[in-house]
């Protein structure tokens, strides 16, 4: 904002990039470190049982909407931290599209206003719809 | 074989998965698949799941390099993120419908393709057209650097672009694969873009494109904690590392080796889900 005087009033492409790349990187280490985290309770919890990969029977249900996975992160179980770790991630492109929205307001870029935010809705739709299972 | 030790081949694995698929340009999202369902066993649906989430991972932590090149293009990718998030929903919808064995013979066929657009040589388009008015009209024309400095280049096939991304959502949510070969096809060849801001557009777009099918595959139960933190983990500690040693490794021959994994993979998969294993 410091240098948001009247020549660079809109961003330019190159300066909303670097900001979007710190972004990323940013939600893709800390979800690392959150998944790590779970993962190692996880096994220090669960790394003797038998692996149970090889038949399909879908995740536990509390592990599939929000509710369940914070309650679950909440409790320290590894597996609801490891969940959480992976919405954050999925959440980090997410992020990226909605601050893209943003910039191109910033740009005055109504054309790319408009279509961005309709990546962002099906964005959206998918990952609410996902997590309230609907 | 315990959880702990399965735990750790798996992250083993992903981890040589992502380095060779960062350091040869293949992306290692695509032998995920069949490294979990063929090499351990799991079920597809599970594989699908793990992988997808590991291709958000290596699509985000890519972005810091290439964002440093100024190559890649945000209103293009912006504009074709809209096909690919449709296809994405679209084919993660798919996925729950298919039967496994159609998915793992689909899953083979992507794989042979890919290898193919990998061996092909690359034709730097010559860019000589007068602009498209599409294109011009979504204002799609960019400046990329090159060794003249920043060089004007046009958007072409704009349609045929679009459509062909929407293919790449397709087959990224029902594959859980990022697409990134379809989608530099579809940048490269159809749209005529320069190859570097086709690849680069190409990573922005692939971890928007899996973001897409990410809430249907949860909810759906594909995502399984326990099988996806040393896939997600594995995969981006070698994708990351790969990306670092690029310069100074033997890439040529790495990618011929490479390819031809992939396209055992390919077959393999392809067996096996016709003889209904997977």
């Amino acid at each position: 904002m410091r240098r948001q005087s009247q020549q660079s009033r809109r961003w330019s492409d190159e300066k909303v990039e670097a900001l979007m790349g710190k972004l990323l990187i940013a939600g893709v280490l800390l979800a690392a470190f959150i998944v790590l985290c779970g993962g190692a309770r996880y096994l220090y919890m669960h790394g003797a049982a038998i692996p149970h990969y090889r038949m399909f029977r879908g995740s536990p249900s509390d592990l599939r909407s929000l509710d369940g996975i914070l309650k679950d992160a909440t409790a320290r179980q590894g597996e609801g931290l490891i969940q959480l770790g992976i919405l954050l991630l999925v959440a980090t492109p997410i992020t990226r599209v909605a601050f893209s929205i943003f910039a191109f307001v910033r740009q005055r870029d109504y054309l790319y206003v408009g279509l961005t935010l309709i990546v962002f809705t099906l964005l959206m739709y998918s990952f609410i719809g996902g997590l309230y299972n609907f | 074989m315990n959880t702990l030790e399965f735990t750790l081949l798996i992250g083993a694995g992903s981890f040589l998965a992502g380095f060779l698929g960062s350091l040869t340009g293949l992306g290692g999202g695509v032998v995920i698949v069949p490294l979990l369902t063929l090499v351990f066993g799991v079920d597809i649906r599970y594989a699908i799941g793990a992988s997808l989430v590991s291709v958000i991972a290596t699509s985000s932590g890519a972005a810091a390099a290439y964002v440093r090149e100024g190559y890649s293009n945000i209103r293009i990718g912006m504009f074709l993120e809209i096909a690919t998030t449709v296809g994405a929903l679209v084919g993660a919808f798919l996925a729950g419908m298919f039967a496994t064995s159609l998915i793992a013979v689909i899953f083979g066929l992507v794989l042979l393709y890919s290898a193919y657009l990998a061996a092909v040589p690359k034709h730097q388009s010559n860019d000589d057209e007068p602009p498209d008015r599409l294109a011009t009209l979504l204002r799609l024309d960019g400046d990329y650097p090159t060794a003249t400095g920043r060089e004007r280049y046009h958007a072409h096939g704009i349609v045929g672009g679009f459509s062909l991304m929407f293919v790449a959502g397709v087959l990224s949510g029902l594959l859980g694969i990022g697409s990134g070969a379809v989608k530099v096809l579809a940048m490269d060849q159809i749209m005529r873009l320069p190859f570097k801001v086709s690849t680069t557009t190409s990573n922005f777009m692939i971890g928007v494109t899996a973001a897409a099918s990410a809430g249907v595959y949860l909810s759906r139960g594909y995502i399984e904690p326990g099988l996806v933190m040393p896939v997600m983990l594995g995969v981006l500690a070698g994708s990351l590392l790969g990306a670092r040693v690029l310069v100074s490794a033997p890439t040529k021959s790495l990618r011929l080796v490479f390819g031809s994994v992939i396209v055992l993979l390919g077959v393999e998969m392809i067996l096996n889900g016709l003889t209904g294993n997977l």
